[in-house]
């Protein structure tokens, strides 16, 4: 379990971070385009899981990132409850108001909360899949 | 049609297999082959004919067919669903392998009747 | 009062995860922290019952306003029904979770114990609150895959067996379930189930409906585990720790099973009479058959589980006789009747059956074994918990005057004046095996000659002691409700919700 070669490493190091930046793009372009933030996190978590499929599972300490993404994982969970709890205190009392400035259809910045939503799902998603990734790993090296 | 019918063709086959096998890997890809299936068929409820993707490009152009984005994003949902329970029962038969090394139901019988 | 309904959803929630996080390093916090949430929100549910009497709550998430009367958006809506469930939901979420706190010390990583409960009330309150089918489902699956987990907690051979026999069955009546809403949003064009029921009332019935209607009688019938489909729930309700049999005999299978069951073909299909006969006869199949299975074992937890589906046929039964007399047009006080009876042992049920396995968690907690031929002799070294399952023995088997036998009499007395005097019958023979079945539970467990294998010197801890004996007097209470004044209080507001749509 010592990983693949040296040019399987370099590769995924490479493109691994590009990898992540794609994710990032599509939950943050969720409103925009197909996507958004469950195909987002996928993809973010696909890049860390490449990694460590690449470098073998003792590259990284798998316990202490396993607990770290089931953490991440809880809070995005909780920030998203907050978000969407919060519209029960605006003005118009409804659970999951999009109480942000609309702005123009079409900007980036634009849709209110979606984006934000898109963003907490997407961090959840990817935590999530990664912390299932890890158990099985963990799992398979207690073998 | 034809596609509805295959769909519910697909769906049976994966019943057919949930009953038939016995092993338990078998088992889950045959109920994930039923729960993939059923995300055809409501890709299939949601198509229309010459339809666009269902998005707001510039502000007021609305295309004048677009598919049914419903059935889409309850398909997300449903995909998100399967994947809890399709990790959870792989979890369960790797723990089953691990008690009783072998993968085959008729060897994993503490509990009958 | 709208505004409260989704905090039903996103307390147990939110807890979840807060517990998730938190549990690892404070090791109190939930086990102190989840049972007050409980207690909050059952407190919440019993007001919002006392306020909320025959009106109809319609809450529009995210403020998604109906456009020319179409509703777009996810709606939840409460009527008598659902606000009833809450209650039994929470009630019963609030003393389990309370007996947790000393017979989780048995098991390490609780506090993922307490984080799989609080998803799993979760996903039963969502299906209680939500007004939108593929929003029930989306809940209804949250609360099935905590339930899957929860039953494989103990991770031992027969703990995860049941668990991936309990997955597979359930996964197959889910996506039954998924099919046949997405059958049924083929054919109208809506999910919303207000919607749904006017689109369907005003059209000729369709082979689609029709379809959908069998698909969803199917997935629901696996999932509150009627004969047919009965084979999981034995091993999942014995395997799983005792709090949760009670929550998964005593609440799930309800909330998940006959809760939407009754929903659907009581309020979004038009009612036909080849349904209700259909219904009748998987209840009367069920309540027989579950019986007859339950005095072949000799297990205590899955003796119980097979009772379990005897006495939910009851209640399927029931309701099923109501539908058919409201099909025929025959006597609507009647049909009253039979769904006041239905109701009303599915609420009893409820809180007997989560006190019987509470019992057998107890002498399982003591004893470590769960075999009836191994104990014998307990009543006096374990009072409060010999004590407390005669009452729920008693209340089960139909004993005045606790309120297992007010809610039989009622189903006994609507099935003979709707004519079905062999359902009566069949009713009161399947009453006299039950009470069979637990004088074997209390000769074997409390009285007769002490086993030298199984003893004990000490009750149980006390916050096990103070739910079961919580949970007794509720069985005693329970019977008020055969009262006019407090009937129409809590019953009647749900029995009136279900017969509107299908008058």
């Amino acid at each position: 379990m010592n990983g693949m070669s040296l040019i399987v490493k370099k590769i995924t190091q490479l493109m691994a971070g590009i990898i992540f930046l794609y994710g990032v793009y599509v939950m943050l372009h969720g409103h925009l385009t197909p996507g958004g933030g469950f195909a987002g996190g996928t993809i973010v978590a696909g890049s860390f899981i490449l990694l460590i499929v690449a470098n073998g599972i003792r590259v990284f300490g798998l316990h202490r990132e396993e607990q770290l993404s089931s953490a991440v994982e809880s809070i995005a969970i909780l920030v998203f409850l907050l978000l969407a709890t919060a519209g029960l205190l605006t003005g118009a009392m409804w659970f999951f108001q999009n109480y942000m400035p609309h702005g123009t259809p079409g900007n980036l910045v634009s849709a209110g909360l979606i984006p934000v939503y898109n963003l907490v799902v997407g961090t959840e998603v990817a935590a999530a899949l990664l912390t299932i990734f890890l158990g099985f790993v963990i799992y398979k090296a207690e073998d | 049609m034809v596609l509805f019918i295959m769909c519910f063709i697909l769906f049976l086959v994966g019943l057919y297999g949930v009953i038939t096998r016995r092993n338990l890997i078998k088992i889950i890809i045959a109920l994930s082959i039923m729960e993939y299936s059923l995300n055809l068929f409501f890709i299939l409820i949601g198509y229309r004919k010459g339809g666009e993707i269902p998005i707001l490009k510039d502000a007021g152009a609305v295309p004048p067919v677009v598919v049914d984005p419903l059935p889409q994003a309850m398909i997300l949902t449903a995909i998100v669903i399967g994947l809890a329970t399709t990790a959870l029962l792989l979890a369960i038969a790797i723990r089953l392998y691990r008690k009783y090394k072998t993968f085959d139901v008729s060897g994993i019988n503490a509990l009958k009747g | 009062m709208e505004a409260l309904l989704p905090l039903f959803v996103v307390i147990p929630l939110g807890f979840a995860f807060i517990t998730a996080l938190l549990g690892r390093y404070i090791p109190l916090f939930h086990r102190i922290a989840i049972p007050l949430v409980f207690l909050f929100l059952s407190v919440l549910s019993v007001w919002m019952m006392a306020n909320l009497r025959e009106t109809v709550l319609t809450y529009m998430v995210g403020g998604w306003e109906p456009v020319n009367g179409i509703p777009v958006g996810i709606h939840l809506s409460a009527d008598g029904f659902s606000v009833l469930l809450l209650v039994i939901i929470n009630s019963l979420a609030f003393l389990s979770a309370f007996y947790s706190y000393a017979y989780i010390e048995q098991y390490t990583s609780g506090h993922y114990f307490y984080a799989l409960f609080c998803l799993m009330v979760a996903g039963m309150n969502g299906v209680a609150v939500t007004g939108d089918i593929f929003n029930l489902y989306v809940f209804l699956e949250i609360a099935a895959i905590a339930s899957y987990a929860l039953v494989a907690f103990g991770i031992k051979k027969e703990e995860l067996e049941a668990s991936f026999k309990y997955q597979v069955l359930g996964g197959i009546g889910s996506l039954f379930i998924l099919f046949g809403i997405g059958v049924l949003y083929w054919a109208t064009g809506t999910l919303n189930m207000a919607d749904i029921h006017k689109i369907i009332g005003s059209t000729a019935v369709s082979p689609g409906i029709v379809f959908a209607g069998v698909l969803l009688l199917a997935g629901f019938g696996i999932k509150s585990a009627m004969v047919p489909f009965h084979s999981w729930l034995p091993d999942a309700h014995s395997s799983a720790p005792s709090p949760i049999s009670a929550m998964l005999s005593g609440v799930l299978i309800k909330s998940i099973g006959i809760y939407c069951l009754l929903r659907f073909f009581f309020n979004i299909f038009t009612a036909s009479s080849q349904v209700a006969y259909v219904i009748t006869t998987l209840g009367v199949a069920s309540m027989v058959i579950g019986a007859f299975l339950a005095i072949y074992q000799w297990d205590i937890k899955r003796l119980l589980a097979y009772s379990s589906i005897s006495q939910i046929g009851y209640v399927v039964m029931s309701a099923g006789i109501g539908l058919i007399l409201l099909c025929n047009h025959g006597d609507i006080h009647v049909a009253a009747l039979a769904i006041f009876g239905g109701i009303y042992h599915l609420m009893n049920h409820a809180f007997f059956k989560g006190l019987l396995f509470l019992n057998a968690g107890s002498l399982e907690y003591r004893l470590k074994t769960r075999n009836l031929l191994k104990m014998g002799g307990l009543a006096s070294s374990m009072p409060v918990t010999s004590s407390t399952s005669l009452v729920a023995s008693m209340a089960i088997a139909g004993i005045p005057p606790f309120n297992g036998f007010f809610s039989k009499l009622v189903i006994i007395v609507a099935a003979v004046k709707s004519g079905f005097y062999g359902l009566a019958i069949i009713a009161v023979i399947v009453s006299i095996i039950t009470l069979s079945l637990f004088l074997k539970f209390q000769r074997y467990a409390f009285y007769g000659k002490p086993s030298e294998s199984a003893t004990t010197e000490k009750d149980v801890p006390f916050s096990m002691e103070g739910t079961m004996i919580l949970l007794a007097v509720c069985c005693l209470l329970l019977s008020l409700l055969i009262f006019p004044f407090f009937r129409n209080l809590i019953l009647m507001p749900a029995v009136h919700a279900l017969m509107n749509a299908t008058i």
